[in-house]
């Protein structure tokens, strides 16, 4: 029997440019629900965006006028600190109003509320709507339900495309590239949404994903990606550029997934013994929050190597980026 | 009663294979006589005449698993609205299953489904009860009374039961009475918080996965309970090669078993979840395409015994829902024949051999005098046309909700015509909109 598989996970490529002078691709879609589906060039175009954001995010005079007048909403099933006050100062940086939400997931009929909070807000008219839920696939069905644009602030363990573009960001500035490097993931890829968004955008751009971590928080069928997978830290880390720790997602583990906290971090937290064995010029990331001394020791993730609050800037520029690229969508209609 | 003659038909008696042309003679609600010989000029001369054309002629089909709503979950489903579209889709017996609220675990409750049916369904409708009480997996319910009220098996309907004793208990127990025990297949363990087929798929759309092993650990241990008791047993529905592997080994055995399969299963995979289309999601869930070929191959083989519309409206409420909290479930009564017949028309599997897992072989296990073409069985017919195109549109479909994975799909072949019980319900003109006479001392 032949064996069935899936289109590869690299995303769509950009229509080859036949003419010199042919205008930049830019990003013209509504809604960013995810970074499946997005072509190279559009990567490329938002991180170029970010980049000149980067730079007005370090002056004095932060703010442009370039949302001035559009009502944004941050729409948080899910608690969060950074992706939230990050979305907000971005939106308040481009001169947008900016509306914070956070929906408590406590309710018993979740899907209720969404579906009628996605309506009632809609009834007021917003230009733009940053949804985080605890469920794959709600922010999906949330676009379908408005008019405006939306942003996946990531729903369940499927995709949060804000993040993996800022860690491309940071990547890009910190090694001039992306093209060619060895990027190791590691941890708790099973729960992780960050790991999917980031396996795609960095697939699309050339890097060498490994995936690294306990096979019981291992996705099942991800062997089926072509990616190597490591289930030894130390051989998974061998030659690595950049090292991706993941947040062990305890809160969302109802069976046995490890036995502790402290038999993980012997076999899976990132320590300086198990650094040394990675690149020299090796490079530290963690999309936060942290559990120091569970994932990740206390002094490599304060180390001359760890990018972790760099990546922090780079998400403010990213999210002004991606606010400003869908708003030009708004402008073309 | 006149007689009801139907004539110039392809004749399909999936019970026995053959295949003729000719017509069928009706009287008194049973088949008179069949073949070349029912033709005009040798009829009686009041008798009722249909032309059908050159169409398929069958058996009416007969579902061993469909939600009917009644009691308490009206809002979903009624006797009236499914045995509709039973009748729109050619199934001429439902068997409605036990999870209702009340449970069907009282000779009361078969009484009241018997005789809601008997007023209000337009085509047989045959009560299932529930195999344990309140369907807690725990306590037997009585297997002797619910029988002489006239349920046709035990099942916990969407519910496996995990007490390995329990289970053994109801088959030895079912013996005496030679009663069917059916189950369905699903340890809710190994499912835990899973919501579709384990796999690449569902790992990209980030969505928790049901393993296959979930379904074959309970086949497995209920196949050995049955090598050790010696009972009658009937997988609801399996959907993956490792049961398919198992109930081949326990037929070989000699064992007394059979099992089903759900027609989304056959005629679906996991990848029409795509984006989240909660109408796919069901139980059990679809699987890989490489797994949908193994079930057509065992439905070839005679592995598997019969489908299912494994019927189950839902209402907008619970599936417009983010997909890992919506209901499971789709409504299939309608669409059951149709879709079937996709398999006909894909060259997979020949007709009187799909229309046998419909007819024929449910038939034999609930002890239904319909399901034949023979002179004495029950007159419960169908004309089908089989090429007949059609664009299924949610908003004509006759059940009270309308979710099904079939929304807007090309479908090919229908049932033109359906006669319960010797009377023409559906299709072209007819005399009788209901073929069950109203009892007038009824308080319904």
């Amino acid at each position: 029997m032949p064996r069935l598989r899936l289109a590869p996970i690299r995303p769509i490529q950009p229509p080859s440019m036949t003419y010199s002078g042919h205008p930049p691709v830019t990003f013209s879609r509504k809604h960013l629900l995810g970074i499946q589906g997005l072509n190279s060039l559009e990567i490329t175009s938002l991180l170029d965006l970010a980049d000149s954001y980067v730079e007005l995010s370090r002056q004095v005079e932060k703010k442009t006028s370039s949302l001035r007048g559009r009502t944004q909403i941050n729409l948080f099933f899910e608690s969060s600190t950074r992706t939230q006050a990050s979305f907000e100062l971005a939106g308040k940086r481009l001169g947008a109003d900016v509306m914070n939400m956070s929906v408590g997931n406590s309710s018993v009929k979740k899907g209720e509320t969404l579906i009628d909070t996605a309506a009632t807000l809609n009834a007021m008219h917003p230009d733009i709507i940053i949804v985080r839920h605890h469920a794959a696939g709600a922010v999906e069905l949330l676009s379908r339900k408005v008019d405006c644009s939306v942003v996946n602030a990531g729903d369940g363990a499927h995709e949060h495309p804000t993040q993996a573009l800022l860690d491309a960001l940071t990547i890009r500035r910190n090694k001039g590239g992306i093209e060619g490097l060895v990027v190791a993931i590691c941890g708790d890829i099973l729960h992780s949404r960050v790991a999917r968004s980031n396996i795609i955008l960095l697939s699309a751009l050339g890097a060498h994903v490994r995936l690294i971590g306990p096979s019981t928080l291992i996705p099942p069928g991800f062997e089926g990606l072509g990616l190597p997978i490591f289930t030894d830290m130390k051989k998974g880390l061998e030659g690595a550029d950049i090292i991706m720790m993941l947040r062990l997602q305890r809160e969302r583990m109802s069976g046995s997934f490890i036995p502790s906290a402290k038999e993980y971090f012997r076999y899976f937290g990132l320590d300086q013994e198990k650094l040394s064995v990675a690149k020299p010029d090796a490079l530290v990331m963690h999309p936060g929050p942290m559990n120091r001394g569970v994932e990740i020791a206390t002094d490599v993730a304060d180390g001359a190597q760890s990018l972790i609050k760099e990546q922090v800037e780079m998400g403010v520029a990213v999210r002004m980026a991606v606010l400003e690229a869908l708003a030009g969508g708004m402008r073309n209609g | 009663m006149d007689d009801l003659a139907l004539i110039n038909a392809r004749l399909i008696d999936p019970a026995s294979g053959v295949e003729s042309h000719g017509g069928v003679l009706v009287r008194d609600g049973v088949i008179a006589d069949i073949g070349p010989a029912v033709r005009p000029g040798a009829l009686p001369a009041d008798a009722e005449l249909h032309d059908c054309q050159g169409l398929v002629l069958s058996p009416g089909l007969i579902d061993l698993c469909a939600f009917a709503g009644e009691p308490g979950a009206e809002h979903r489903e009624t006797l009236r609205t499914a045995s509709e579209a039973a009748a729109a889709g050619g199934v001429t017996t439902l068997v409605c299953r036990p999870d209702t609220a009340p449970v069907v675990d009282d000779p009361a409750i078969i009484d009241f489904i018997k005789r809601r049916a008997r007023d209000k369904a337009i085509v047989n409708v045959r009560p299932s009860a529930a195999l344990t009480k309140g369907l807690n997996g725990m306590e037997m319910t009585e297997f002797g009374l619910l029988l002489e009220a006239g349920a046709v098996f035990f099942t916990d309907g969407p519910r496996s039961v995990m007490n390995a004793q329990v289970m053994r208990r109801a088959l030895i127990y079912a013996r005496d009475f030679g009663a069917l025990i059916v189950h369905h297949l699903e340890d809710p363990n190994l499912r835990g918080e899973g919501v579709m087929n384990e796999g690449e798929f569902a790992s990209r759309l980030g969505l928790t996965g049901i393993p296959q092993v979930a379904e074959t650990i309970v086949l497995e241990r209920d196949l050995a309970l049955v090598a050790a008791t010696g009972g009658r047993y009937h997988a609801s529905m399996i959907s993956c090669s490792g049961s398919i592997e198992l109930m081949r080994r326990a037929k070989a055995a000699g064992l007394n078993v059979t099992c089903g399969v759900s027609i989304n299963n056959l005629t679906l995979n996991e990848n029409d979840v795509g984006a989240y289309r909660t109408f796919c999601k069901l139980s059990p869930p679809l699987r890989h395409e490489n797994e949908r070929l193994a079930l057509v191959d065992a439905l070839n083989d005679g592995t598997i015994d019969v489908i299912v519309s494994d019927h189950d409206p839902q209402d907008v409420e619970t599936k417009r829902q983010p997909f890992g909290e919506a209901a499971n479930g789709a409504v299939g009564l309608e669409t059951m024949l149709s879709a079937a017949l996709r398999l006909h028309h894909s060259n997979d599997i020949a007709l009187p051999r799909l229309l046998g897992a419909m007819t024929s072989a449910p038939a034999a296990l609930i002890g239904s005098r319909a399901g034949r073409l023979e002179v004495g069985a029950q007159a419960d017919l169908i004309v089908i046309d089989p090429d007949q195109p059609y664009v299924l549109a949610k908003a004509k479909l006759k059940s009270r909700s309308k979710n099904s994975p079939f929304d807007e799909a090309r479908m090919e072949g229908k049932a033109v015509k359906v006669i319960v019980g010797g009377h023409v319900i559906g299709g072209l003109p007819t005399r009788a909109k209901v073929a069950c006479p109203k009892n007038p001392a009824s308080p319904f």
